[in-house]
């Protein structure tokens, strides 16, 4: 079964988001999702760059408000 | 040989330079690079176990990183470390000067490295120095 954890890191600035997103995905199982919550727009767009670098899967990014919510698949 | 290296020569003690350097260690680290950082002069005593944990901003950016919620350098540094496995090392001769060793020093930060092998270790890929 697919586990779906929310990251919350509002009002963190780069690379906190970044960061804490690896730092979860480390402690998840390959095929399980994150949904990175953020306030800082550039990690919004850093973030699936990242993800797209190292071989994960980039599921969407929409925005709510003022934040930003980036969801990912573990891949490996 | 590696291409894929970024080396760090970090020695300020001001905000700014201590607070981009972290975030080329930390996200080079974690994107794939073999990172290893040199550290010297001035920037040693934020890496000593009972070291100072504020840093004087050089200018308004650095007071705006402040009072807002950037990561600190040092979290930066210590995830470099342990979610991408990069490397810090102390410089030898500054530990010397300061008459310290390695139990002084946080657990995060590697064997004291000498200059010689240093520049021989970031003879090829990226070098930046702050």
């Amino acid at each position: 079964m697919v586990e779906k954890r929310i990251i919350d890191a509002r009002g963190s600035f780069c690379p906190g988001p970044l960061m804490e997103l690896i730092a979860g995905l480390k402690m998840m199982q390959v095929g399980d999702e994150a949904e990175v919550l953020s306030t800082d727009k550039g990690s919004a767009n850093d973030i699936p760059e990242w993800v797209k670098k190292v071989g994960h899967a980039h599921l969407g990014t929409r925005e709510e408000g003022n934040v930003w919510h980036v969801t990912v698949r573990k891949m490996k | 040989m590696s291409t894929n290296r970024i080396s760090i020569i970090l020695t300020s003690d001001k905000r700014e330079p201590l607070q981009m350097a972290a975030m080329i260690a930390s996200v080079g680290a974690v994107s794939g690079s073999e990172v290893i950082v040199f550290v010297s002069m001035n920037a040693m005593p934020y890496f000593f176990k009972n070291g100072p944990e504020h840093a004087p901003a050089a200018g308004s950016i650095g007071e705006v990183m402040e009072q807002k919620k950037a990561p600190h350098f040092m979290t930066l540094f210590e995830q470099a470390v342990e979610l991408g496995d990069a490397k810090i090392y102390p410089c030898s001769m500054a530990m010397d000067l300061l008459e310290i060793g390695a139990q002084d020093l946080k657990p995060f930060v590697g064997d004291a490295m000498g200059l010689t092998k240093f520049l021989d270790d970031a003879r090829d890929g990226q070098v930046w120095s702050f």
